[in-house]
């Protein structure tokens, strides 16, 4: 191997190396349950704990509404302003970029402060209304990830061509919306929906101190009472992120083609 | 009463105005072209009549019925886009079909309709395929077949064949229009290619900087240009700078040869530079009835371009253009040989 190409794969190894080394040792950690054997029950004894199904199952459904409730504020949203006012997308860009510099504790305390049960919208007055607000955090949290992948998957197609393409044969906004910009923004919208699962997963602040009974908190309530099954849960928890993503990686593969060939 | 009236359209973006106070009527089934370079409105006064600008002063009628209000899904307007714009979601059929599911046409008919349209087109079977799968000739079909299958009331056409080689060009501007007359479908066509506008309008509108510099059938706009605008822009045109030796007899200097014209410009004193314009068809090299001015020069440059020979011809400091058609018996004539040039007085125009 040439001497230039042997630093970039040694810092490469490197880099991996850091990343994979802890992996590696968790894993083989969590399969020490049994003495002087490797086995599966610290995983057995995660997946038999109810309160892993209630949390995981409330996380997972908590993620699910996130998404669609994130959708249906960010398609339009971007659909309009790339369309109507592209002046305001530097406004939009710096917006969505907020909630990664905003810390979600100072975040969940601005929304205890303003939707406490004394407040003029007590959200947190009942578990529905928490729930709502928590799901309000998490599209919040999970805007900069939605915002970018949405915003790509209309810069690949010529929203506004389409949409006058639509409008002179008949086409409402809804029926444009749903029926030609969704569709073929599909695959980007997956991407943020992944990403966005993978967020709401293993979220612990804000579940928390709003005292839901989500999968972040379960994780961290077994961490620092057990000794292996905390292993057995990162090992679960990483295969779930690391799935979300390789599945944008698949989806990627079904985006439209939008390119004649050439004559 | 006109079918489609456009009065004094106005159109400004801030204080940059590019569609000012046009006003054209036509009638049913007419194909128009509006024509003229970049920047000069007409693209505009098609988005306008589509309805996707709003004009900042005039109307537009279609029918009898006043559209400049009206959102452009409520027009029953038809539009082919120079960039195709087929939904890349959708297959052909679904695609063609869109405007009749929008319109709520029950399945068994649309099917139907899609059929006769893909038929239509020539480009039946292509049903299941996706526009991706589609060269940009048999994209901008289907995106014609798509504008057509509602029955329009009117066809609005952007600069359709801009994105395609020349070949496919020429023959998918010679469908458009055998499908516009055979459907009697008013089109309006926008486009900055003369050659295309002269070859499908039934009247062409011309355009520069914002205004009408003439309006009329593709023969009238190339014989008898309104304004030197228009001369330029429509086809070629020779400028022969020439000085007035006698403004009473019309007599000129042409790089010291003697000619006669039969007009002059009004403001022309004797001892005056004018400049003379003439097609490159009108010159010939050989005599021809009715040619009634000789001039010598030498050849300057020959272009081959097959079936026809263009020649550039210096008459001193005048340098003229003219066409000969190739004659395969003899030799196309060299550089620097001399000849002899001869034209009607009456084709010549002063502008």
């Amino acid at each position: 191997m040439k001497t230039s190409r042997l630093w970039p794969w040694l810092v490469f190894a490197l880099g991996a190396a850091y990343f994979i080394v802890p992996l590696i040792a968790t894993f083989e950690f969590s399969l020490r349950m049994r003495r002087g054997e490797y086995s599966f029950d610290a995983y057995a004894s995660v997946f038999a704990d109810p309160r892993f199904h209630a949390s995981f199952g409330y996380s997972v459904a908590i993620g699910l509404v996130t998404i669609v409730v994130g959708v249906l504020v960010v398609v339009p949203a971007v659909y309009f302003v790339r369309l109507r006012m592209p002046w305001l997308r530097p406004f939009m860009e710096f917006v969505t970029l907020l909630p990664l510099i905003i810390p979600a504790l100072i975040l969940v305390y601005g929304y205890i402060r303003l939707y406490n049960s004394s407040s003029i919208i007590p959200f947190t007055g009942s578990a529905l209304g928490t729930d709502i607000l928590l799901t309000g955090a998490y599209v919040t949290l999970a805007l900069p990830y939605m915002y970018r992948a949405v915003d790509n998957g209309m810069r690949t197609i010529d929203i506004g061509t389409l949409t006058e393409a639509a409008q002179i044969m008949g086409a409402n906004q809804v029926q444009i919306i749903g029926q030609i910009i969704l569709p073929n923004i599909l695959v980007a919208i997956l991407s943020g929906a992944f990403l966005t699962f993978a967020i709401v997963i293993g979220e612990f602040t804000i579940a928390s101190l709003l005292n839901r009974p989500a999968f972040g908190p379960y994780l961290v309530n077994i961490g620092t009472n057990r000794a292996y099954e905390p292993a057995a849960l990162a090992i679960i928890s990483f295969i779930i992120t690391w799935g979300a993503m390789g599945m944008i990686n698949v989806l990627g593969r079904f985006a439209p083609r939008t390119s004649a060939r050439t004559d | 009463m006109a079918f489609i009236q456009v009065n004094d359209l106005t159109k400004s973006f801030g204080n940059n105005t590019v569609v000012k106070g046009v006003s054209f009527a036509f009638d049913k089934g007419e194909f128009i072209s509006l024509l003229g370079p970049s920047g000069c409105g007409k693209t505009t006064i098609l988005r306008m009549i589509a309805g996707f600008e709003r004009p900042t002063s005039g109307s537009i009628t279609v029918d009898g019925q006043d559209i400049t209000g009206l959102k452009p899904n409520r027009r029953q307007l038809g539009m082919v886009f120079q960039a195709y714009a087929l939904f890349p979601n959708l297959n052909v059929g679904e695609n063609i079909g869109f405007g009749l599911k929008i319109a709520g046409m029950p399945a068994e008919q649309r099917r139907a309709r899609i059929e006769e349209m893909l038929k239509l087109i020539g480009l039946a079977g292509y049903e299941k395929r996706y526009p991706y799968e589609l060269s940009g000739g048999q994209q901008q079909r289907v995106a014609l077949a798509r504008a057509i299958a509602p029955r329009p009331r009117m066809l609005l056409l952007d600069e359709p064949l801009s994105a395609l080689d020349a070949k496919i060009r020429v023959s998918l501007r010679e469908e458009i229009r055998a499908i516009q007359l055979d459907l009697g479908i008013t089109t309006v066509f926008v486009t900055h290619d003369q050659e295309e506008a002269l070859s499908i309008s039934d009247r062409i509108v011309v355009m520069n900087a914002g205004n009408i510099e003439q309006l009329g059938a593709p023969h009238e706009i190339y014989n008898k240009p309104a304004t030197r605008f228009v001369a330029s822009f429509v086809g070629q045109l020779n400028n022969i700078e020439a000085t007035v030796l006698e403004a009473a007899t019309k007599t000129v200097s042409i790089d010291g040869q003697i000619a006669t014209v039969p007009t002059l410009p009004t403001d022309a004193a004797t001892g005056s530079a004018v400049t003379l314009t003439l097609r490159p068809e009108v010159l010939s090299t050989f005599p021809r009835d009715g040619n009634d001015i000789t001039l010598t020069g030498t050849i300057a440059d020959v272009t081959f371009l097959g079936s026809v020979i263009r020649l550039r011809v210096a008459l001193g400091q005048n340098i003229v253009s003219l066409d000969t058609f190739n004659d395969q018996r003899t030799a196309p004539p060299a550089r620097g040989e001399p000849v002899t040039i001869s034209l009607a007085s009456k084709d010549l125009l002063v502008l």
